[in-house]
């Protein structure tokens, strides 16, 4: 028995009503957002459904939105249910000043590592974390690189000693 | 033995030994930092440190054009990097609305199974090397050779290989590349039954491999275990058959599975495999033979704003000149969107989330990258178990540090 987009969206809105919204469809995918109090909800509903048993965490990421204001981290989950092989997207934002988010890893042993990295490069808080420390980075870091505030270096700079990096 | 030596007043006798193992010890084949807690031999728990050769490929690809960002995804899994490239090129194709003709795609195949057997072949020979059977290691090397030259003849290059373009490929597989292929075809799988009967019913090999490292398909579910590690635990989850890319729906293949998810099904499942890629290829041969006419020369589809034009074509014709300069100076604007789209690499499913606002470059691009998923799972794997087992668990993980750290 397949499991269409359709029915997804209609059994979230059954459940949810308003708290789940701006549900659109790319290349395929069902993506839709909600209020980030109400991620685990939204989350747990979607695993333990016999329905829907969304209970492969695919992946786990944010992005940084520097316009969108008081909305500029998006945590986005990528959830597979393997049986029926559909894919959604589920977003959640929240402000940079206050990047506070229930953490998921208590529902999936994947999402420990994956809310590290996106703790790490995004600074996003996760709630009830139980070792939410830098992974990749170095513990002293003291900002979250992957932010869009912190630029690339400019490629075209001549203030650099060649002849610190083997050129010249 | 305490009896001599007097500790300090209030101190309490610690039992277990804590032992560095890494970042760079010959026995865990890449940047690893394990700090073990041992008591006698018996691991009792263990910490991972990552990290160690992270280079912020997520931030590199925010400032770079599509087809500057495939060199950087030869980075991640080097064992395999031909199938990080083509499912760069897919996601981007995907995101771009490129249809690529069924030749491309059965080529395509062609490199992306001989990437499979190479990534196999590193994996189980090692797994062979750890529980201390050097022979079939250095044995097998000479025939992942033959898949580097392969390589070689398509790409011109053999480790990281930036092979083909958005699109398709960038020239046509020469003679010698189809001669090569035959070459392997037909003296692989002599020396794959031969790796097999050196490993699978050898007694010190089971001995050591059954039974250690093992994790239920729940537990490898819940830690996003893809690939053969999943496999091997008895979940027939394959990207190639659930979401078939690139044409796999032409196929038939087989999608072997285990029953405990321990080293030695993990070894199983990978030598399985293998087979099964062999016969993909030779599929894939059979077909990409049955072109005729301007379809047997097909070897990219028609993307002017992406695929750099042939050469001799920028040199005399003007629009070539055109797209050349707007590819190479990067003047092409992508469309707007949001795509996730994933390849079964050799370890598990490797996907690429990539966003774009419209711009010349990603937005933002995330890698899911297996092994950095399925690390996690370590120290439940481990636990209880031999240091030497854990040594072994590692290596049947596959885990590919360029992968793990990005």
């Amino acid at each position: 028995m397949s499991l269409t987009n359709e029915q997804i969206q209609q059994a979230l809105i059954t459940k949810f009503g308003e708290a789940v919204f701006n549900f659109e469809e790319t290349y395929g995918m069902l993506c839709f957002e909600a209020a980030k109090e109400n991620n685990l909800k939204v989350l747990q509903y979607l695993q333990d459904d016999p329905e829907l048993s969304f209970n492969f965490l695919t992946d786990l990421c944010a992005v940084n939105y520097p316009d969108n204001k008081g909305k500029e981290l998006a945590v986005v989950y990528h959830l597979h249910n393997l049986r029926k092989n559909v894919r959604i997207r589920f977003k959640i934002f929240t402000s940079i000043d206050q990047p506070d988010v229930f953490t998921a890893s208590k529902m999936f042993s994947a999402a420990d590592w994956m809310e590290r990295e996106t703790f790490d490069f995004y600074g996003v808080n996760f709630v009830g974390h139980h070792n939410l420390k830098r992974i990749l980075n170095v513990d002293e870091m003291d900002y979250f690189p992957l932010r869009k505030e912190y630029p690339l270096e400019d490629q075209t700079r001549i203030d650099k000693d060649d002849a610190m990096f083997g050129r010249g | 033995m305490n009896e001599h030596i007097t500790l300090p007043e209030g101190s309490i006798e610690k039992h277990t030994t804590t032992l560095n193992v890494g970042p760079t010890h010959p026995a865990t084949h890449g940047v690893f930092q394990n700090i073990m807690e041992l008591d006698g031999e018996r691991v009792v728990s263990t910490e991972q440190t990552v990290g160690y050769i992270h280079r912020a490929f997520e931030k590199l690809a925010e400032r770079r054009n599509l087809y500057q960002i495939t060199p950087i995804t030869d980075r991640l899994n080097y064992c395999s990097s031909p199938i990080n490239n083509m499912g760069w090129h897919l996601t981007c194709e995907k995101l771009l609305g490129v249809k690529t003709p069924k030749r491309v795609d059965y080529l395509r195949i062609i490199i992306m199974e001989l990437a499979r057997i190479s990534d196999h072949l590193i994996c189980n020979s090692i797994v062979g090397v750890d529980t201390g059977a050097y022979t079939g290691f250095l044995y097998v090397m000479q025939y992942r050779e033959l898949i580097y030259e392969i390589y070689e003849e398509v790409c011109g290059s053999r480790l990281t290989t930036n092979i083909g373009r958005i699109g398709g490929f960038e020239r046509n597989f020469t003679n010698t590349a189809f001669k090569k292929l035959e070459k392997f075809l037909k003296e692989y799988p002599k020396v794959l039954k031969e790796f097999e009967n050196l490993f699978t019913r050898n007694r010190i090999f089971m001995d050591r491999t059954i039974a250690t490292g093992a994790i239920s398909a729940e537990r490898a579910l819940n830690y996003g275990f893809t690939g053969p590690n999943l496999r091997a635990a008895g979940v027939d989850y394959d990207v190639r058959v659930h979401s078939p890319y690139s044409s796999y729906e032409d196929f038939t293949f087989d999608i072997p599975v285990g029953k405990t998810g321990d080293n030695y099904d993990r070894f199983l499942v990978r030598n399985q495999e293998m087979w099964q890629s062999l016969h993909i290829i030779e599929q894939a041969y059979r077909k990409v033979q049955d072109f005729r006419g301007a379809e047997a020369d097909v070897f990219h589809a028609n993307v002017p704003e992406y695929y750099l034009p042939k050469k001799e074509d920028v040199y005399t014709k003007m629009e070539a000149l055109i797209w050349h300069f707007k590819i190479i100076m990067g003047e092409v604007d992508m469309p707007k969107g949001e795509v996730y789209h994933s390849v079964e690499g050799g370890n598990g499913e490797l996907g690429f989330y990539l966003i774009s606002d419209g711009g010349r470059t990603p937005f933002r691009l995330h890698f899911r990258r297996p092994s950095f998923i399925y690390y996690q799972a370590y120290p439940e794997l481990i636990k209880g178990g031999m240091l030497s087992d854990a040594i072994v668990t590692m290596s049947s993980l596959n885990l590919i540090a360029g992968e793990l750290d990005a």
